[in-house]
């Protein structure tokens, strides 16, 4: 054969690969990710004083940035920088461990709702449609206190201020959007024909499941993630900043607190305990966000960038 | 179509009794209503506490309960609010008014930038206008709306009055303490920051949907047809394009409501603003039974209104979708 | 012969891709004569319609077209967006393959065709409504006073075709370009509307250029065909003589692949058609052809006279003699 008329095959997975690495916002929010998923782990190297630590002796409160605090100090003397990371940290556990348990569940609940079908199938769609059509902050908030007086809940939920308790209560939510994208992704798998023909053929339920659904959901199920992972610290910052995240007790922090010390502090001028926590959490938000929406390019075919 | 309408509003009376429903029990369990009374009113007789037990069905009986409380909001005999027993009705009309006045304002503002941005964009797909809507879309999204309150009210209380002198935008209420009376003035610019909070937020997710549902459109059939008519370039967008392009943001629209919402309560919040927003978080506080429900059936309410409507300009804009 | 009403010349046309240009016509020359029906066929890619919306000016920004496309003596390729309006619905207008798509779903058929009329004629609203139920009319659709109120979607994939037609001839252009206008039907509705083209063709002097894939339907109503390949035409000429012999070995393929030929089975061309980011040198179709030789990679071959047709092959007029 000619061998001018080759065409240089490329796996899909490169494809996706390529697509993602062009979208120039999420390679930069990739990077600055992975730079903070660092500095947090390494935290007893990267912080430089203890979460309650104050760096030094009175008269040290709300100090502005400088050598000793690069960030400056907050209203007991404590260094902002350092309670940065710890705040980080605990924001990103929480978006993390919601976001997978709630797509795990999304997961589980839309197949089973797009392969059973009938009543199942019904009643969950009512119930998402109900949740999502509500203000999402009410819901939340009426939910975290229902679910905090329900006390045999207690053994999974943990106690109302604490950190497992944020992640229940935003699996709980999550779930919803997530199954109503892998249903969706099931109920149009099911009129193509070549599931027909698997099933023609014997092939068992687990099998389509995993051989046709998977592979052709993992794209939307990664963007559901990410997305996830943003709704999740973004929630956790509101419920936070009024009061209703997990309690700042023996100085624990998080994003949402440190943001919701940032509201006492405009009044007075003291800048950097409102630009700094605004400004990690907006970076924090935007970097994933950008990975989702590259991550949706890469993996939906329809979608070609320019006519 | 008035015929489903009405239809649509009968079958929205049974929706809305089974969802006051569930938030009648979401409430009763998450805010113990009868407890967040004797804290409020430590005093209170025994005649008293069983007093306000009845006339706020809180019957141990959920479903009695229910009905009870339910009786008595339809006769229009609300309870007064456990806190300062005060009349539910008038402050959830004054919090209703400063809602709609804030929410409409940043609804028309966020919706109009955000469509003609996203048109603006979806016009030269890949160019640097668009890149530059679509990033500033991210970062809009990317924003919480009490981020960008905090940072408006560090600036505008803070550094605007300290480098020039004046408060150019007010960061709090709908008047200064002490103004009686109306003001159009100084209502719009108390009006302002919250606003302009709550419509980033607008924008930037109406950029984006507006964006791609014209790229959609623009690379369609009918579009090249259009084209081939010999019309102008104009008349081909705004005939042809436009109208198809806003079907799809419709209907995403109504289902929005939820989150306008929600940033009206954080930003209401913010900003001392005494809206529905600021009425629901202090009532919610405290637990305040009687203020709480009535504010929800609203929300119930016009979420389903919302939804109507919806499907109402759905129908209108796409002559293929039938109502029946 | 008279000078024909379109003359396109050496017509080329690259598309400006992410991995490249891609070059999907490449020189061509048509010659389209009044009120005649000419046939346009080749396979899917070959730049068919690529080669009318670069004379309609309706290629997206990223296409270069160079060349000459005189209609009626005005100058098509390089005019301002202006002039081209003035062109596109009133001198030569465009049906697409899919009806179904091609009209806008929220307005009424009856506005979309108004629209084209009162685009180019200073017509009144009353006058161009009066006008539009006439064309709906001519093209067979009934009660067609009531259809022109109706929506795009109450009408059937057939009738919507009809539409377009109507709105396509609502101005009497001098040229109609269907693309591939049956494609997309069922065979009973396919030639319904093969005989309204041939109707208006008939009535409003028309020159209709017919693209398609099929070659029955060429056989049917045309008179001359061009066949294209890779972005160029490899033989055109009378229908009746390239039918009977086809000179190049690409149109033989095509015919032989066509089961009505009284052969009695479909023989497919062996092999894909080339990739025009890198296109080949020399005959595009060298490297499915059975009787290629060295000669035929040194240059892209001219359309030469052989016999009643024209033809592209090097080596026509010798296998002509062998068949
Ligand atoms: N907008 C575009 N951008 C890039 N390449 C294009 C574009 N439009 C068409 N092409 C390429 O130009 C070539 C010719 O396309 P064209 O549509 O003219 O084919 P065709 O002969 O009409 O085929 P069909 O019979 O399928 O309609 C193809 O290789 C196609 O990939
Ligand atoms: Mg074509």
């Amino acid at each position: 054969m000619n061998d001018d008329v080759v065409v240089p095959a490329k796996s899909p997975r490169r494809m996706a690969y390529e697509r993602f690495v062009s979208h120039r916002g999420a390679v930069v929010g990739v990077f600055v990710l992975t730079i903070l998923v660092v500095f947090v782990a390494l935290s007893p190297f990267t912080a430089r004083y203890g979460v309650n630590e104050a760096v030094q002796a009175p008269p040290n409160y709300f100090l502005s940035p400088r050598a000793n605090a690069w960030l400056g100090t907050d209203d007991i003397g404590r260094d902002l920088y350092s309670r940065l990371i710890y705040g980080v940290r605990v924001s990103l556990v929480i978006g993390f461990f919601s976001a997978v348990i709630s797509v795990f569940l999304g997961c589980l609940i839309g197949a089973v709702a797009g392969f059973r079908g009938g009543m199942f199938d019904d009643i969950i769609m009512r119930i998402t449609d109900l949740f999502l059509a509500f203000p999402f902050l009410v819901t939340l908030l009426v939910m975290r206190n229902m679910l905090g007086a329900i006390t045999w809940l207690r053994p999974i939920t943990g106690d109302l201020s604490s950190v497992r308790f944020i992640i229940v209560l935003f699996a709980i939510f999550g779930w919803m959007s997530v199954a109503r994208i892998v249903r969706g992704q099931v109920l149009a798998l099911k009129e193509r024909e070549f599931i027909e023909a698997a099933r023609a053929v014997g092939a068992s339920r687990w099998y389509i499941v995993r051989r046709h659904l998977l592979p052709n959901s993992i794209g939307p199920i990664m963007v559901a993630l990410t997305f996830s992972v943003v709704g999740a610290i973004l929630s956790e910052s509101t419920l936070a900043f009024f009061g209703y995240g997990p309690q700042a007790g023996a100085g624990a922090t998080s994003l949402g607190i440190l943001v919701g010390q940032a509201k006492g502090a405009v009044n007075t001028g003291f800048w950097w305990l409102a630009v700094f926590p605004c400004l990690a959490l907006v970076i924090i938000a935007l970097s994933i966000n950008f990975i989702g929406d590259a991550l949706r390019d890469a993996t939906d075919p329809r979608m070609v960038k320019d006519a | 179509m008035l015929k489903y309408v009405v239809r649509r509003l009968a079958w929205s009376i049974p929706t809305l009794c089974f969802v006051t429903f569930l938030v009648y029990v979401a409430l009763r369990i998450g805010t113990n209503p009868v407890e967040s009374y004797k804290r409020i009113n430590p005093r209170a007789s025994p005649e008293k506490i069983a007093q306000y037990i009845d006339v706020n069905g809180l019957d141990p009986n959920y479903v009695r309960g229910y009905f009870r409380w339910l009786v008595n909001f339809i006769t229009l005999d609300w309870p007064r609010s456990i806190k300062g027993s005060r009349e539910v009705a008038p402050a959830l009309k004054d919090a209703l008014a400063n809602t709609l006045r804030l929410g409409t304002a940043a609804s028309v503002v966020g919706i109009t930038v955000g469509l003609l941005l996203g048109i603006f964009a979806a016009l030269r797909p890949g160019g640097r206008r668009d890149v530059a809507v679509n990033t500033a879309a991210f970062v809009g999204i990317s924003i919480p709306p009490y981020v960008s309150a905090i940072l408006f009210q560090l600036f505008f209380a803070v550094y605007w009055s300290r480098w020039f002198g004046s408060t150019l935008f007010p960061t709090s209420g709908v008047y200064p303490p002490g103004q009686t009376g109306f003001n159009l003035g100084l209502m719009i610019r108390h009006m302002v920051l919250p606003t302009m909070v709550v419509a980033i937020q607008i924008i930037a997710v109406y950029a984006r949907y507006m964006r791609s549902s014209l790229l959609d459109v623009l690379s369609s059939e009918y579009m090249r047809t259009a084209r081939s008519k010999g019309i102008s370039e104009r008349r081909v967008l705004f005939k042809h394009g436009l109208r198809n392009a806003l079907i799809p943001v419709v209907t995403i629209a109504a289902l929005d409501v939820g989150s306008i919402v929600g940033g009206l309560i954080i930003t209401e919040n913010i900003f001392s603003y005494p809206g529905m927003g600021k009425y629901f978080l202090s009532a919610f506080g405290e637990g305040d039974f009687p203020l709480l429900m009535p504010w929800m059936v609203l929300i119930v309410f016009s979420v389903l209104l919302f939804n109507l409507l919806a499907d109402v300009s759905y129908a209108w804009l796409d002559p293929r979708i039938r109502l029946e | 012969m008279p000078t024909p009403i379109l003359e396109i010349r050496n017509l080329q046309v690259t598309f400006n891709t992410p991995v490249g240009p891609l070059v999907a016509v490449r020189g061509v020359d048509i010659d389209v004569h009044a009120g005649e029906m000419l046939a346009v066929v080749g396979e899917s890619g070959s730049g068919k319609s690529v080669s009318f919306l670069a004379a309609m000016g309706l290629l997206p920004r990223s296409a270069t077209v160079t060349g000459s496309a005189l209609l009626d003596g005005q100058q098509l390729v390089g005019m301002t967006p202006k002039q081209m309006r003035s062109v596109r619905g009133r001198l030569m207008s465009m049906i697409f393959q899919d009806p179904l798509s091609a009209l806008n779903p929220v307005h009424r058929v009856g506005a979309q065709i108004t629209e084209m009329l009162r685009a180019h004629t200073k017509m009144s609203e009353r006058a161009a409504n009066a006008r539009a139920v006439e064309l709906l009319e001519i093209v067979g659709i009934p009660q067609p006073g009531d259809r022109a109120m109706q929506y795009p979607h109450e009408f059937s994939g057939g009738m919507r075709q009809r539409v377009v037609i109507a709105m396509a001839i609502a101005n009497s252009p001098k040229v109609l370009i269907a693309d591939e206008p049956t494609t997309a039907l069922d065979v009973t509705v396919q030639a319904q509307i093969l005989e309204v083209i041939q109707r208006v063709q008939v009535q409003f002097g028309t020159a209709v250029v017919l693209i398609t894939h099929d070659l029955g339907v060429v056989a049917r109503v045309c008179e001359r065909v061009n066949v294209m390949y890779a972005g160029c035409f490899v033989e055109r000429g009378n229908v009746h003589g390239i039918f009977e012999q086809p000179t190049h070995p690409y149109t033989r393929g095509l015919l032989a692949s066509l089961p009505q030929t009284g052969v009695g089975r479909l023989v497919p061309i062996a092999g894909f058609p080339p990739n025009m980011l890198r296109p080949p040198s020399g005959c595009a179709f060298r490297a499915r052809c059975d009787h290629a030789v060295e000669a035929c990679g040194s240059a892209i071959p001219p359309l030469v006279p052989v016999g009643e047709s024209e033809s592209a092959c090097i080596r026509a007029s010798e296998l002509m003699g062998r068949k």
